[in-house]
């Protein structure tokens, strides 16, 4: 369990700890499983273009992940999510470039009502999966009442900002490493998101100590809700158009991304670094099975087999570690 | 005065069920106001088809989260569309073949009622893990079995959903006498104290000798058998089986299972409540719609007043 006492002042080396580095050292196994079939049948994917096509969605993905993670470190679920995304993609193909004040306007309310919903979940000691799945029908039906048909344009900007080409290193890569050491700094480091995630870990300590766990989760719901704009403008910057359930599956491959990373429902425990080599390992699963030649209809099953396994495989491994 | 209120809060808090049915009696009265005794009488009548497929998986969903904090069964919307796909292919359309596909449904239900329940155990991960992964793979198994096409039910099978008998559907007097099976087996048999006593504390039922886990697995396969059952009716209801027809099942299992009154925390069922709370949303529904909103207005405001019930009852629980 992720307490307040837990980060590790002494064992840092660098950039993580060593017990961070083995938290992680099971989703990057998995990546590379995931990539070597990959690389292994076309060698061309090794390239720059290759890597930046294989890895073209993963940043949505990744900032979803991200969102979620935020909500999963105060011990709640977000199923509303993916229905949020879809609603700020079609705020920003239709009311973002035709009238921008309304759409800012929009957007800033939408991060409000995320944050008041954390503070309703806390006060009241509300089921979050049944309030956030609640809200993604009033997301889900704004987005529809907003963008009845799939279309709109996203605004040039955006476009630009996905299409940069930064040289050397892919574009998605870049963005991908920029988005996990930010998550990692604030979240596992400054002094605010550590006492964030102690409403998750330990709420008591958090009282105790003259802190508020209604902030807290506000906060959080809020820094949610900012990350699932982020990954809708995104989004809407690689697809150039939006639909209302543009970003529906996104709900849950969020939520087994930051169980891939090693994270879990109980104590607040969550990595955001690990969340992103988990986004990125569910979003190439695709791109995996159309290189083996298997139908596309078994991408989600995959999904789903991959969390399986490294679930198994950790349960596996903390076995043997008791045992030694 | 305060002591004839609090007596009558005491019972209110007693059943909480109470509440659905007095929602669901607001909103239909409502109706009657906007739309005029005929409809209102007509969409009372289909309420109890449409109910009927919402208490039936409600029903499964109580059982499950009865059991405990954290319990609860995501895999509900792709194990219709497995069960139904594979059910109806075995049928073929014929009515010969209705006794083997309802075989063939009900060990779907009994086998991803077990997969489930597996999963959490032997992967000791929390049942929202569990389930939605075992939901990933049985949405692409149903999408193989169903391969996109919209499989037509048997005659029979299509009959017997859109029936009357009495001046009900015949699916309302089926799902009614299931529930009645069951309240039956909550109050009064050995299961049913067992049940109540493990989902209030697990630990203190286990030390008491009760089959901590027999129980749990039960729970998770009846939850399933009874969403198997669901996807043949809906399908039988609706003139076939798709991939997608389970989907607002999700929301709608959780949604009776909280607003009917059944304890989220576990160990206080309500069979009642799940009927009260199908009700009030289906006339939630209708009433939005007779009012005339489009389809993207009736989701936000129905998601709203789903919210607004759960706070409502979140405040109650507080005062306990």
């Amino acid at each position: 369990m992720t307490t307040l006492a837990r980060t590790p002042v002494r064992a840092r080396h660098g950039l993580l700890s060593r017990h961070e580095i083995q938290t992680l050292l099971l989703p990057m196994a998995t990546l590379a499983v995931v990539l070597a079939p990959i690389f292994w049948i076309n060698p061309n994917t090794m390239s720059y273009f290759g890597l930046g096509l294989l890895l073209n969605l993963a940043v949505p993905m990744i900032l979803a992940s991200m969102a979620q993670l935020c909500i999963i470190a105060v011990n709640d679920l977000d199923l509303s999510i993916g229905a949020f995304i879809s609603l700020v993609s079609c705020i920003a193909v239709t009311w973002l470039p035709e009238r921008p004040l309304l759409g800012v306007a929009a957007l800033i309310a939408c991060v409000l009502l995320y944050a008041a919903i954390g503070a309703l979940v806390e006060l009241f000691d509300l089921p979050s999966i049944v309030v956030t799945l609640g809200l993604s029908f009033v997301w889900g039906g704004w987005a529809l009442i907003l963008l009845p048909m799939p279309g709109g344009a996203t605004p040039q900007w955006i476009q630009d900002v996905m299409n940069l080409a930064i040289p050397v290193v892919p574009t998605p890569i870049v963005y991908a490493v920029l988005i996990a050491l930010c998550g990692h700094w604030f979240l596992m480091r400054s002094s605010l998101g550590v006492r964030l995630r102690g409403a998750g870990g330990n709420p008591k300590a958090i009282v105790r100590s003259g802190g508020s766990v209604v902030r807290a989760k506000a906060l959080m719901y809020g820094l949610a809700g900012v990350l699932g704009i982020l990954s809708a403008l995104t989004l809407v910057g690689i697809t150039t158009s939006a639909d209302a359930n543009i970003a529906q599956r996104y709900t849950l491959i969020s939520i087994a991304a930051v169980i891939l990373g090693g994270g879990s429902f109980i104590g607040g425990k969550v990595s955001p670094i690990g969340a992103t080599l988990g986004a990125i390992t569910l979003g190439i699963a695709a791109s995996f099975l159309s290189f083996l030649n298997i139908a596309p209809k078994w991408q989600i099953g995959l999904q789903g087999a991959i969390l399986i396994i490294v679930l198994s495989m950790r349960i596996l491994l903390s076995a043997r570690g008791e045992r030694q | 005065m305060s002591a004839a209120r609090a007596t009558m809060g005491a019972a209110l808090q007693q059943r909480p069920w109470v509440w659905s049915f007095m929602g669901a009696a607001v909103l239909w009265l409502a109706t009657l106001a906007v739309a005029g005794p005929e409809a209102a009488f007509n969409i009372g009548l289909s309420a109890f088809s449409f109910g009927a497929l919402m208490v039936l998986v409600g029903l499964g969903q109580m059982l499950v989260v009865t059991t405990g904090p954290g319990n609860i069964d995501l895999s509900i919307p792709s194990t219709i569309a497995l069960a139904g796909a594979l059910g109806l292919r075995t049928m073929g359309g014929e009515d010969g073949g209705i006794l083997l596909g309802l075989l063939v449904t009900l060990g779907v239900g009994v086998g991803i009622g077990l997969a489930n329940y597996l999963l959490i155990r032997l992967l000791q991960i929390p049942p929202i893990i569990a389930t939605m992964s075992s939901s990933f793979i049985l949405q692409s198994l149903a999408i193989h079995v169903g391969q996109g096409l919209k499989i037509t039910p048997p005659q029979l099978l299509a009959s017997f959903a859109t029936g009357w008998l009495l001046h009900l559907p015949q699916l309302a007097w089926l799902v009614l006498a299931v529930a009645l099976g069951l309240a039956w087996i909550l109050g009064r048999t050995l299961f049913g104290r067992f049940l109540s006593a493990v989902g209030q504390n697990a630990r203190a039922a286990w030390l008491a000798g009760i089959g901590v886990e027999r129980i749990r697995c039960l729970c998770y396969v009846l939850c399933a058998v009874f969403a198997a059952l669901c996807a043949l009716l809906i399908a039988g209801f609706s003139g076939g089986a798709s991939l997608d027809m389970g989907n607002e099942y999700l929301l709608m299992s959780v949604a009776v299972v909280v607003i009917g009154g059944t304890s989220v925390t576990g160990g206080r069922p309500s069979v009642a409540g799940i009927w009260g709370a199908a009700l009030f949303l289906y006339f939630t529904n209708t009433l939005l719609n007779v009012v005339g909103l489009s389809a993207g207005e009736r989701s936000v405001l129905s998601g709203l007043i789903i919210i607004a019930v759960i706070v409502c009852s979140g405040r109650r629980r507080q005062y306990r």
